[in-house]
């Protein structure tokens, strides 16, 4: 397989060198191969791709200069796009047809994209490993045997596979870094508030927020300037100015402050992800920053905070799934509470299940102040922390997650030892921060790692900036799975 | 703390979702971890400390009180699965 990235496609097609059509077949022709094996889209629609590409061939040829015109995408199946079944891995979802498009969708058809398919995900966007969707588990392209992270792994899986160059994802508490690092490859979770969460399925409101996946940060920043942008039908998006991402990708490093968190490098760490890591930091000081160690004390807290907060706002969000608007309903008649409960229990899978029960309990009477309220505390603890943070650095590295990817099935048994691997990323959203994970290499067993690069509240640019001037002297984000 | 079955029974009736004596000592046993979990929050001091409700402390937007959506019954409706005279049918669930 010859990986292609965002950059080389959009200059192949202004260059003339390649059309929309020929790119499009080649994605047709990579997901016909492979996504058997995979399970990593849930929908293709070839018909409908082809169809665009040739228009968007014959716009092209007419004048139309939009730079990702004809340019193939696949989207995370928790984006509502007209006409395309939207199920967000869900059996409750299966038969729903969207009838209007996400602010996402329409800013992407809006840059010219090419859909060819849509992205397997866990159920609901719950999960940290893609093994909770109703259409199956999705299969890292690096070992078939092991997960791809969730719960943007379908679309993190796409982007490592060659079925696209990039794709969209989102992020509740670390859904688009975790999955990118398990696939090796590049992705970033803005600042929460400044790409439109209109029409993205809601799992937890104040933690959701979409963005870009691809290989490289460079083919992240093309992609963020086409998803990002104020929305006023999204009560939470931020009236932030426009910017171009893509702006900080060659300044210079020299002068840069890294903060390691030694909370981050504590035990728990695998040590061929510690080595990979450090390894990624010296590249860093060669290319002119300096390194500063920091503390992050209430990391630990975050798992316990997020578990409250984000199960709270499901059990809210997820309420409208009852039978009675859209989605599924049960067959079996009854009362109106029987028929509630049957359609919510055959509809919902295990995991989504308990995150609602969890979230019933802690926001009913009597114990709403010692856990929600608690959590909103130690919340605002964590959010504290980054900020005393970057009063001593620019950036945060760390590692994304505790371990590489773990084998399908191994962690069945135990959800809480699959929540104690989002250590690292909880924090990131709970404090409404952008965090970006960057590919550094490979454990023994073949295996990507991730690095974590967390900034500032809108310092997107100066990481993806960060992020680009690493992958011009290492070739991790470069390297292709053997399917 | 630890959650009984009737607990997790209550639980469940909470969140409107019908649960097999099975899923009820499966979710008993993992729902106690989690809350155990959970329970490393009690021993940090919290007073004084505002609640962070958002990751952004934003005012919520005012909007001059007009439609702005267009009409898409049909579109909507498109997708229901009964529909007669353009309203929604429903299965009876009340005698």
């Amino acid at each position: 397989m010859v990986m292609q990235t965002l950059k080389q496609q959009i200059d192949a097609l202004a260059a003339g060198q390649t059309t929309s059509v020929a790119l499009v077949t080649e994605c047709l022709a990579q997901i016909a191969a492979h996504n058997g094996q995979l399970n990593a889209l849930v929908a293709v629609d070839a018909e409908k791709a082809l169809a665009a590409a040739a228009a968007a061939d014959a716009a092209r040829a007419a004048g139309d200069t939009r730079a990702m015109l004809g340019v193939p995408l696949i989207h995370k199946d928790i984006f509502c796009h007209e006409g395309w079944k939207t199920s967000c891995g869900s059996k409750m979802l299966d038969n729903f047809i969207a009838p209007y498009s996400s602010q996402v969708a329409e800013n992407c058809d809006a840059a010219g994209f090419v859909v060819v398919g849509r992205a397997n995900m866990d159920e609901f966007a719950m999960g940290s490993s893609n093994e909770n969707s109703f259409y199956g588990p999705v299969k890292n392209p690096w070992d078939k045997k092991a997960v791809p992270g969730g719960s943007s792994g379908g679309s993190a899986a796409s982007v490592a596979a060659g079925f696209a160059a990039v794709a969209t994802g989102t992020d509740t508490g670390g859904s688009i870094r975790q999955p990118a690092a398990f696939c090796g490859i590049t992705g970033i979770k803005p600042t929460y508030g400044i790409v439109s969460r209109f029409g993205m399925v809601a799992y937890a409101s104040s933690l959701d927020q979409g963005g870009p996946m691809a290989h490289t940060a460079e083919d992240c920043a093309l992609m963020l300037n086409v998803m990002a942008g104020f929305d006023e039908r999204d009560s939470t998006s931020l009236e932030h100015a426009k910017e171009d991402y893509t702006r900080d990708l060659n300044a210079p490093l020299s002068g840069l402050k890294i903060g390691l968190p030694r909370e981050y490098f504590a035990e728990g760490l695998n040590a061929e992800i510690a080595g990979a890591i450090n390894a990624a930091v010296e590249q860093y000081k060669a290319l002119g920053a300096t390194i500063v160690e920091i503390s992050l004390p209430n990391t630990k807290l975050a798992i316990p905070s997020y578990y409250v907060i984000a199960p709270a706002e499901a059990s809210s969000n997820l309420s409208r799934f009852d039978g009675v608007r859209y989605g599924h309903r049960t067959a079996k008649t009854g009362n109106l509470d029987d028929m509630y409960e049957q359609t919510r229990a055959e509809g919902f899978g295990t995991e989504v299940k308990r995150r609602i029960m969890t979230g019933a309990y802690v926001l009913s009477h009597g114990y709403y102040d010692a856990y929600y309220i608690k959590a909103q505390k130690i919340r605002r603890l964590i959010a504290n922390d980054f900020q005393a943070a970057f009063a001593q650095c620019d950036v945060i590295m760390g590692p994304v997650t505790p371990t590489t990817a773990w084998n399908i099935g191994e962690k069945n048994a135990d959800p809480i030892a699959v929540y104690l691997e989002d250590i690292y990323t909880l924090g990131v959203n709970l404090a409404g921060l952008p965090g970006m994970s960057v590919p550094v290499g490979f454990a023994s067993n073949g295996h990507p790692i991730g690095l974590q690069i967390i900034g500032n509240y809108f310092a997107e640019a100066k990481m993806l900036g960060i992020a680009h001037q690493y992958q011009q002297v290492t070739d991790w984000h470069t390297k292709a799975p053997q399917l | 703390m630890s959650l009984s079955q009737d607990d997790v029974r209550r639980i469940a009736r909470l969140a409107r979702i019908a649960v097999s004596d099975d899923e009820v000592v499966a979710s008993q046993s993992q729902l106690n971890q989690l809350f155990a979990l959970i329970e490393e929050m009690r021993a940090v001091d919290t007073d004084g400390i505002e609640p962070m409700a958002h990751a952004q402390d934003v005012m919520l937007r005012l909007r001059e009180d007009a439609a702005t959506a267009p009409n898409r019954r049909e579109s909507f409706q498109a997708v229901a699965p009964s529909v007669e005279n353009g309203l929604y049918l429903v299965p009876k669930v009340i005698e």
